[in-house]
């Protein structure tokens, strides 16, 4: 659009001053000059130009390169699980015949709104491998619960667990609000063609609810490359290194003082969100449908 | 229908049931064991307890020569003051950029704050910036820093919303003799209230319980956070279970009280902010 000289007077650049200040100052530049620090041995106070050395430790040095892989198979966890269940749970909790939706979707929110340690510290204690209340449970049951963080298999499902118990509800509301915004009209002309239930879902709520998916998807995908805080809380990264995830390393790595080599897991990571997540994006949005 | 009515009361139920035992367990069991005393607390069991201490929660308020309460002020200054520094820049930047849509300047604006919503800040750089610019370890350091890292979410926010007053507004204050700030902080800002509301308590959560970026950026003992206090608890009360659960308890108010009073707006905040980003 071309605006006359005295709109541009109006819409001024003043106001994108002191919130393109803020955000260069504390954010862009930490970030550009990532790609620099990245490459030097860095004590903060002095550097040295090493090149690529960095990034060939972190991709040969065992405690470091694992955390690419535990990364990944958390964040295609937990965004795959949260996507699958908060659909069914989207669909259920969007039907009005559901009495208690209202509860149910309140509850299912909330711990959005706790403090992921607080979450990861309640969850350490339920799973507790011997006087824990999920093995005491399974216990009645007949079944000799495992040690939920201290078995080198099962450490990292049981944080990403914890995880998706936190983040479904989000997902869901998410999907609820999807499926709202799909005319009713539809509903009916499946109705009047003799269609059920499934049909419907099939047919209509599936494939229109593609915007949502797309979202939660992302969201989460991109969260679950960021995650810290429950593997902070819960595991310390243990045990050995099979919760190591790129985040946790960086803080290893910083509280080691070793900031060029942290600077370079943030650089990887990243390339690792502009690589996984845009294509990602790019591809699940080729299949969406316009209302 | 009748019977689709039915099968309805039945799922209804189960529902109920399982967030009972999903949901209603886990909160069930801190809120327990954060009174029940040392001992009890370490059995790790959903027994009522012999006695309910309540004490546990004066103790934890004493800890470290009041730590809690140092952490409760530090925590709710940074808040406080992130929101109103988020408010005034974030909506500035919304209308210029809604305004101005389809310029160079706002398409670079865009993907530069669209990086925002999927990058993590670099931690050392962030830091090295911080000591040069001579904020590191301070509050007013700490509230720059989480006003940049929200930024992003409250542009967008803005931005949809500011596409719904129509810019003859702004022609009608601009002949009537308004200046560009005096249209924009008279007449355009009062009528962003409900998404100034919707920013406000959904960044509130989000700011209130950051544990990461105070980990980083503002270390040191006087400036604890509630969520860096929790942290530094784990440490100290290895396996004291009654302690630890009682400022679980303790730090988990403010969050409630906002979901009572704020439902709906946080809901729909948050799922704006996932939708649009």
């Amino acid at each position: 659009m071309v605006l006359s000289n005295q709109h541009k007077k109006i819409y001024s650049p003043w106001f994108i001053l002191p919130g393109g200040l803020i955000y260069f100052i504390f954010f862009l530049l930490p970030t550009l000059s990532s790609l620099f620090f990245s490459m030097t041995w860095w004590t903060l106070d002095d550097w040295e130009f090493i090149g690529l050395e960095n990034f060939v430790d972190f991709f040969s040095e065992t405690s470091l390169n694992i955390s690419f892989k535990n990364t990944l198979i958390y964040a295609a966890l937990t965004s795959g699980m949260k996507v699958i269940l908060a659909l069914f749970l989207g669909v259920f909790l969007a039907s009005p015949f559901v009495k208690t939706r209202n509860y149910l979707r309140s509850v299912l929110f909330f711990p959005n709104l706790l403090s992921t340690l607080a979450v990861g510290l309640a969850f350490q204690a339920l799973k507790h491998p011997t006087r824990g209340v999920i093995n005491t449970a399974l216990g009645l049951l007949g079944i000799t619960g495992p040690d939920w963080l201290g078995n080198v298999k099962l450490a990292l499902f049981s944080v990403a667990l914890v995880d998706i118990w936190k983040g479904v509800g989000i997902a869901t509301v998410i999907y609820i609000a999807g499926i709202a915004s799909i005319p009713a009209q539809y509903y009916e002309a499946v109705l009047v063609d003799g269609g059920n239930a499934f049909d419907k879902f099939r047919y209509i709520t599936l494939p229109l609810v593609r915007p949502a998916r797309n979202s939660v998807i992302i969201l989460s995908f991109i969260g679950g490359l960021r995650t810290f805080d429950l593997i902070m809380v819960m595991t310390k990264g243990g045990p050995g290194f099979t919760t190591y995830t790129m985040s946790y390393v960086i803080y290893k790595l910083y509280t080691n003082s070793l900031y060029g080599l942290s600077t370079a897991g943030n650089v990887i990571m990243f390339i690792f969100i502009a690589v996984l997540a845009y294509p990602l994006y790019k591809f699940i949005t080729r299949t969406e449908v316009d209302l | 229908m009748k019977r689709t009515n039915t099968i309805f009361v039945f799922a209804d139920i189960i529902a109920v049931l399982i967030s009972i035992v999903l949901y209603g367990v886990p909160f069930y069991f801190v809120i327990l064991n954060s009174l029940k005393d040392k001992t009890e607390a370490g059995q790790m069991n959903m027994k009522f307890p012999g006695m309910l201490n309540f004490s546990n929660y004066t103790e934890v308020i004493k800890a470290e020569n009041y730590a809690v309460l140092r952490a409760f002020y530090n925590s709710i200054i940074i808040t406080v003051f992130s929101l109103i520094g988020l408010v005034i820049v974030c909506s500035m930047l919304g209308f210029f950029m809604q305004r101005r849509s389809g310029s160079k300047v706002v398409d670079i604006l865009n993907f530069f704050i669209l990086t925002g919503l999927m990058i993590p800040p670099a931690i050392v750089p962030t830091i090295w910036v911080m000591q040069g610019v001579g904020v590191y370890k301070t509050l007013q350091g700490m509230i720059l820093v989480e006003i940049a890292l929200h930024l992003s979410f409250g542009c967008i926010l803005y931005r949809g919303f500011i596409a719904s007053i129509p810019r003859e507004l702004d022609d009608a204050a601009v002949i009537d003799g308004c200046g560009k700030f005096r249209l924009f902080f008279s007449i355009i800002f009062p009528l962003l209230k409900p998404v100034t509301s919707t920013i406000i308590v959904v960044a509130a959560i989000g700011i209130f319980n950051d544990f990461v970026h105070p980990l980083y950026f503002l270390p040191g003992k006087q400036n604890v956070t509630v969520q860096t206090t929790l942290y530094q608890f784990t440490g100290m009360y290895f396996s004291q279970w009654h302690l630890l659960f009682a400022d679980v308890v303790l730090i988990s108010i403010p969050p409630l009280l906002l979901f009572i009073f704020f439902n709906k707006k946080i809901v729909a905040g948050m799922v704006a902010g996932a939708i649009k980003g």
